[in-house]
């Protein structure tokens, strides 16, 4: 192993492929920042240019380009609120209002040093604990990975907070309804598409998170007065925030960073669960820790609430990489780009990877965790920069979201039906906002219900037909056991209150 | 910019005055093709067009090549385009395989392979049985006695939905065992990958895929493979029985190849299907195929309209015979 891990560092630091991991964060992050073009998008954009490099090279760059993308969707997240990923949905929770309040520079900072830490703590437990996680998520069949995912729903709606439990299991429902619309994920048979050949992939996701928070959001502030101005104020006086973290800040998020970092890797590694639904567990399980006012201040700017997500999203896209390498199973989309790539160069990922093709393995181990210093240097000092959009006039920047979005999502597809559908969901989600209902649920609902109605129905072909699948491994008892624990949350927290008030009463 | 530009600019005006005189002759040549591909970018239609795209131009049958992912109602939206400006697309070609007949006869899609014009199919790939090289079904008998023990305890994954290319190649293959296909258990996943990852966390026992896929997998010593879907053994596996050895009907390719719009020229059609031929002649589509794991298929024009239409009649009644309209 460490004649493996020397030739990667050999490899990994010759000036050609430094040079390789600068370009590909920089390539990356500017790629990410357009609302619209994800991790995705920007690997599949450099696959022309790997062509003339060398394997390590090559995985080199797409991993550069990947970590960079990620990094690049978090800023726009935090300050136009449009995530163009899924991983950075639970970004915006924190993110954007923290961005409202004046406090961009602080919140993108925050961003920066958070995926750095968890990015460079997963790269760690990937170099010490690939071979051996590639066995642990084989045990993972699709009965738990519904387990997963239904836990994943509970703890956001669990978690949300006092008067907002129903309304965020509505939303989850409705989200998961939107989920249902296209072609079905077992039989292949259109549904809920009403004839229209549009509908048949069903709905986009990047669509429904470009309407819901970045449409729906432009339009609020021409709604909403006094927010622009305050921002425009703050942003006239020059303080974006200060970049620099107090003590008190640090002591605050560490804790937050170093559990996520953990988990995120760990969610991670179980292929087709990835960054999504880590940054929303992450954050789920930092709300749930909270107490007191750290726990009402979630979701209204929150710095643990921002640092969680941002951690788990760069440690799950790390840990992605640990069925790719180990198994040649892509464990997100993104990875899957990446597996085509090493196959047009002849290597086979696998078991035999890091055995036939130590110098690659190690190389693009190594690269990460390069990538993620190089990220941290390229952005801090751009920061201040980026954070200056906020200080363009209202009457430019929301026509710009406006644009950039709509053009984001035609980008994609080719197809005006989206355009009007877009407009379409954001009309309807302004709608939900005015009726004080979280739209957040509602994306997570719909990111997970393909997931989720994909393994449950595997799970019930199966176990022909029978629920006993849901107890039948312990693997499943136990994550259906803990989603039950997290539902009784909300009721157990009602029921003491119920006993202050009651004891107040009788005092 | 200034001196150089002037020569260049007369340059391109000559060609086209080429290319309008060859167009006013009875044959266009085809500098420049278009592909559509009805998918996303990293797809297996994706790579297809692309390879065949660059290596006709590496190889200097064609000028230059563009391509355009299209994707939509799974391929629906990319085949309706086509028909729809049918009169400007006569150089373009449209990639597609077996879901264009699988989405016609399900109605996905209102449109079949006879709206189009076929030009030629390019590369194939045969289905394979295959299980873990540990498996306690190491021959398609052992596998066949235990199926008709209890098809429960024998299920067979796939990365293709009910009724589609993966759960067609496990049908046909219980048939040909003469065994009843409608016992079959088949479990679908989204993409190849997944089913193998099922296969190795034990909630399938079998695999239904294609033969390239497997072999890369068995190069890893990753799988076995009981049984291939070819009309005899093939060099590679000669161990491995084919199984029109067991039955009839048994034969099965995932083709892909390439479409023309609806009316395109018969002249225009014969010379792509050419065009097509003489590709497989190059060097560059040789180290194409050994890199992705292709087997050539090519059937040109009226020979892959026959195949088209006997292939949709083996599926029609095939997926009859399981429940599906």
């Amino acid at each position: 192993m460490w004649e493996g891990i020397e030739s990667g560092l050999a490899t990994a630091f010759t000036a050609s492929n430094l040079a390789v991991v600068v370009i590909g964060c920089f390539a990356g992050t500017i790629i990410g920042m357009l609302p619209g073009l994800g991790p995705i998008s920007a690997i599949a954009l450099m696959i022309p240019i790997t062509y003339g490099l060398d394997p390590a090279a090559a995985m080199i760059l797409m991993a550069g380009v990947y970590y960079g993308a990620i990094f690049g969707g978090s800023t726009s997240s935090i300050l136009i609120n449009a995530p163009g990923v899924a991983g950075t949905v639970a970004t915006t929770f924190d993110g954007y209002p923290l961005a409202r309040r004046g406090q961009a520079g602080k919140a993108l900072a925050i961003a920066a040093y958070a995926s750095f830490t968890g990015g460079t703590v997963a790269a760690l437990l990937l170099i010490f604990a690939a071979p051996a996680l590639a066995s642990v998520s084989l045990s993972f069949q699709s009965a738990d990975y519904f387990a997963l995912m239904f836990l994943g729903l509970i703890a956001v709606c669990a978690f949300a907070g006092k008067g907002y439990v129903l309304k965020s299991l509505l939303m989850t429902v409705f989200g998961l309804m939107l989920a249902t619309v296209g072609t079905d994920p077992t039989a292949g048979v259109p549904r809920f598409t009403f004839g229209q050949i549009d509908l048949i992939d069903g709905i986009s996701f990047l669509l429904l998170a470009m309407a819901c928070f970045a449409i729906s959001e432009a339009l609020m502030t021409i709604l909403k007065d006094e927010d622009s101005a305050q921002m425009a104020a703050s942003a006239a006086k020059g303080t974006m925030g200060s970049l620099l973290l107090k003590k008190r800040e640090v002591k605050e998020i560490a804790p937050a960073v170093g559990r996520s970092s953990v988990l995120g890797f760990f969610v991670g590694v179980l292929p087709g669960a990835g960054g999504t639904i880590a940054s929303f567990l992450a954050w789920g399980m930092e709300k749930g820790l909270a107490r007191g006012r750290d726990r009402e201040a979630f979701g209204k700017g929150s710095l643990r609430g921002l640092a969680a997500p941002e951690t788990a999203n760069n440690a799950a896209s790390t840990g992605s990489f640990v069925p790719l390498l180990t198994l040649g199973i892509p464990g997100s989309g993104t990875t899957a780009v990446m597996l085509g790539a090493l196959l047009s160069f002849g290597i086979q990922p696998g078991p035999r990877l890091y055995i036939e093709e130590p110098a690659v393995f190690w190389s693009v181990i190594i690269s990460m965790y390069v990538g993620n210093i190089v990220l941290l240097i390229l952005n801090l000092p751009l920061i201040p920069y980026i954070a200056r959009l906020l200080a363009v006039r209202k009457e430019i920047l929301v026509p710009m979201i406006l644009f950039f979005s709509l053009i984001g999502v035609y980008l994609v597809s080719f197809n005006v039906f989206d355009l009007w559908l877009m407009v379409l969901v954001g009309v309807v989600a302004i709608g939900l906002r005015l009726l004080d209902l979280p739209l957040a649920p509602m994306i997570l609902g719909f990111i997970l219900g393909d997931i989720l109605e994909d393994n449950l129905r595997r799970a019930l072909i199966i176990s022909n037909g029978s629920p006993d699948f849901l107890w039948a491994r312990p693997s499943t008892l136990f994550i259906m056991a803990i989603a039950a624990l997290i539902a009784l949350v909300p009721l157990l927290g009602r029921w003491r209150t119920g006993r202050t008030v009651q004891a107040g009463e009788g005092g | 910019m200034g001196a150089k530009s002037v020569p260049e600019c007369w340059r391109r005006l000559a060609a086209c005055l080429v290319v309008w005189a060859a167009a006013a002759g009875a044959e266009p040549a085809p500098e420049h093709l278009h592909f559509i591909v009805p998918g996303g970018a990293g797809g297996g239609w994706d790579r297809t067009a692309r390879v065949t795209g660059d290596v006709l131009v590496k190889g200097g049958l064609l000028q230059s090549a563009s391509f355009e992912n299209l994707s939509g109602g799974g391929s629906g939206k990319a085949i309706g385009y086509l028909i729809k400006t049918a009169e400007r697309q006569h150089g373009t070609l449209l990639v597609n395989s077996v879901p264009i007949i699988v989405r016609s006869i399900s109605g996905v899609f209102p449109f079949s392979f006879r709206d189009l014009t076929p030009i030629a199919s390019v590369i194939g790939d045969y289905g394979v049985i295959a299980v873990l090289p540990d498996s306690p079904y190491q021959t398609i008998d052992q596998l066949l006695a235990a199926f008709l023990r209890d098809p429960l305890q024998v299920r067979i994954g796939g990365g293709s939905v009910r009724g589609d290319l993966d759960h067609i190649v496990a049908a046909l293959a219980i048939r040909a065992l003469g065994a009843d296909p409608r016992k079959l258990i088949y479990v679908p996943y989204d993409t190849g990958g997944k089913a193998v990852v099922g296969l190795l966390t034990g909630e399938i026992q079998v695999l239904s895929t294609g033969l390239g896929e497997a072999l890369e997998q068995r190069r890893a010593g990753q799988m076995r493979i009981l049984a291939v879907t070819a009309p005899e053994r093939l060099s590679v596996l000669p161990q491995v029985p084919a199984l029109s050895e067991y039955g009839e009907n048994a034969v099965f390719a995932n083709w892909r190849g390439f479409f023309g719009p609806p009316q395109l020229p018969a002249a225009l059609a014969d010379r792509y299907a050419k065009l097509l031929q003489e590709m497989q002649a190059l060097p560059g589509w040789e180290a194409a195929l050994e890199r992705n794991g292709w087997v050539n298929f090519y059937r040109p024009r009226g020979e892959f309209a026959v195949f088209l239409e006997e292939q949709e009649a083996l599926i029609a009644a095939l997926r009859k015979e399981l429940g599906f309209y």
